[in-house]
């Protein structure tokens, strides 16, 4: 019984809010190719003016990250993959779930240190976030490692709906999962497209803020260094 | 091909064999006259009646396990070019060689090309994969089953508990303990009866324990091994909707 409620949880906080979250995320981040510097900034801002917002974050998003996370951890440890003998899209999709999964957990403890955490520490206001990521973004490797996380996590958000939808037994026959496949892999493909353009936007110079702050962000860079 | 001198072609296998459920397995090649028709069964049946392995050396039979020998039992099913399937449906023919011959290791391995299934029988009992009419007395016919929905639980019944569907899916292994898809599609189709319908929610129960429904990872490599061209992941996405509507109502008191 308590394996059944455990999973089900953790389908369920994948969708509602982490899966909101990341809409929303990707939305904000957008703001910054449709409306530049000034336009991220006060999307940041507005994100964070909302009533009890640190009760949001801890409820809709630490809580249920770390849950989903720490258990799907588990749910990929579980899995035997064999796509040497089943070498099949579904098959493939299951693989790169977990895979995709555990590349985004890393990913985002890391994204998280950078930007959050970062935050909290005082180390950096949210006005300066987007100076936080122009920093990191002209450097190769680490804009390698961002397209990496970005990619693995846009497709374990799509084929997580995907999956969603079949374990509560909304999507049943063979026509509406055949259906519900192109659905989310062609979102699959518009998140990711969306990430990217903004992550490439950030290297915009309008996103370089004052030398002090600039030297705040360089501590950031040396301790991950 | 245009083989003229067919009499004389060979056929070759590898087998995996394993003396007793502890010992490691190995393998043993052998080479065995081809025959027009021949078939994973009955080239099994020419080892035993002539045991001489590919070096020339006596060796002891192999080992397996098949009654019926047309698909419908699902005793003879064993891992035969990195798939599982049944042994006597396999036509050597159809085969790329050498065929290479492999325990369905999934599950605990007796002796050779025999396999333990006790556990997919042990699912069957614990989903209560059966109608209950015993009484002390004549209960009657029970309702009707619309012709429509008889056809496509005939698809369901089709299953021979052979355990190519376990064998496939990533996620029954030794680390979970998940049923597997053939007893969650007897659950289905139990569940469709008319008469087995009043105790749905016992069998719907019984997939909300531990090492239930919950264990699907929607891979979907059982809908496509099974030799019974059984819906399995229809099954499962409908024992889905049933075991979620259950959960809400078990809640609400409903």
């Amino acid at each position: 019984m308590r394996g059944f409620y455990s999973r089900k949880i953790h389908s369920l906080l994948g969708v509602i809010p982490l899966a909101f979250f990341f809409i929303e995320h990707m939305l904000t981040n957008f703001s910054a190719v449709e409306k530049g510097a000034d336009g991220f900034k006060d999307s940041v801002l507005w994100l964070n003016s909302l009533p009890l917002v640190f009760f949001l974050e801890l409820l809709f998003i630490w809580l249920p990250l770390m849950y989903h996370g720490v258990y799907g951890l588990y749910i990929a440890y579980q899995s035997k993959p064999n796509l040497n003998r089943y070498n099949l899209e579904r098959n493939w999709r299951y693989t790169l779930q977990r895979v995709s999964g555990i590349v985004t957990f890393v990913f985002i403890i890391w994204h998280l240190y950078e930007t959050r955490v970062q935050v909290a520490l005082g180390n950096v206001t949210h006005e300066e976030l987007g100076g936080v990521m122009h920093e990191i973004v002209p450097q190769p490797l680490w804009l390698a490692f961002y397209i990496v996380g970005i990619v693995a996590a846009c497709f374990h958000f799509a084929n997580g709906l995907w999956s969603f939808l079949v374990s509560w037994g909304i999507t049943i026959g063979p026509r509406s999962q055949r259906v519900s496949s192109y659905i989310c892999m062609g979102l699959f493909v518009l998140v990711t497209f969306m990430f990217l353009l903004s992550l490439v936007t950030f290297r915009d110079s309008e996103f370089k803020t004052a030398e002090a702050i600039a030297e705040a962000v360089n501590t950031v860079i040396q301790v991950r260094e | 091909m245009a083989e003229t001198a067919a009499a004389s072609k060979n056929v070759k296998f590898i087998i995996t064999r394993q003396d007793d459920p502890q010992s490691a397995p190995y393998t043993e090649e052998f080479n065995l006259p081809y025959r027009p028709g021949m078939n994973v069964i009955s080239a099994l049946m020419e080892i035993q009646r002539n045991p001489v392995n590919a070096k020339g050396e006596a060796t002891v039979p192999v080992c397996w396990e098949s009654n019926c020998l047309e698909e419908v039992c699902g005793a003879c099913s064993m891992v035969i070019n990195g798939k599982p399937r049944q042994a006597c449906a396999a036509l050597i023919d159809n085969l790329e060689q050498p065929i290479r011959v492999e325990p369905m290791s999934t599950f605990p391995v007796v002796r050779d090309l025999i396999i333990d299934r006790t556990r997919m029988f042990n699912a069957l009992k614990k989903v209560k994969a059966w109608i209950p009419i015993d009484g002390t007395y004549d209960l009657g016919p029970g309702p009707r089953m619309a012709e429509k929905k008889r056809q496509w639980a005939y698809e369901l019944s089709k299953c021979m508990t052979c355990g190519v569907c376990l064998e496939a899916c990533p996620n029954v292994n030794a680390k979970t303990d998940f049923i597997g898809p053939a007893a969650i599609s007897q659950v289905r189709l139990f569940n469709a009866h008319p008469t087995g319908e009043m105790n749905a929610d016992e069998r719907l129960e019984a997939l909300m324990t531990d090492g239930g429904i919950e264990g699907c990872g929607n891979s979907q490599n059982c809908v496509r091994a099974c030799p019974k061209g059984i819906p399995l992941t229809t099954s499962i996405a409908e024992i889905n909707k049933q075991t979620t509507k259950h959960m809400f109502k078990r809640w609400l008191g409903m």
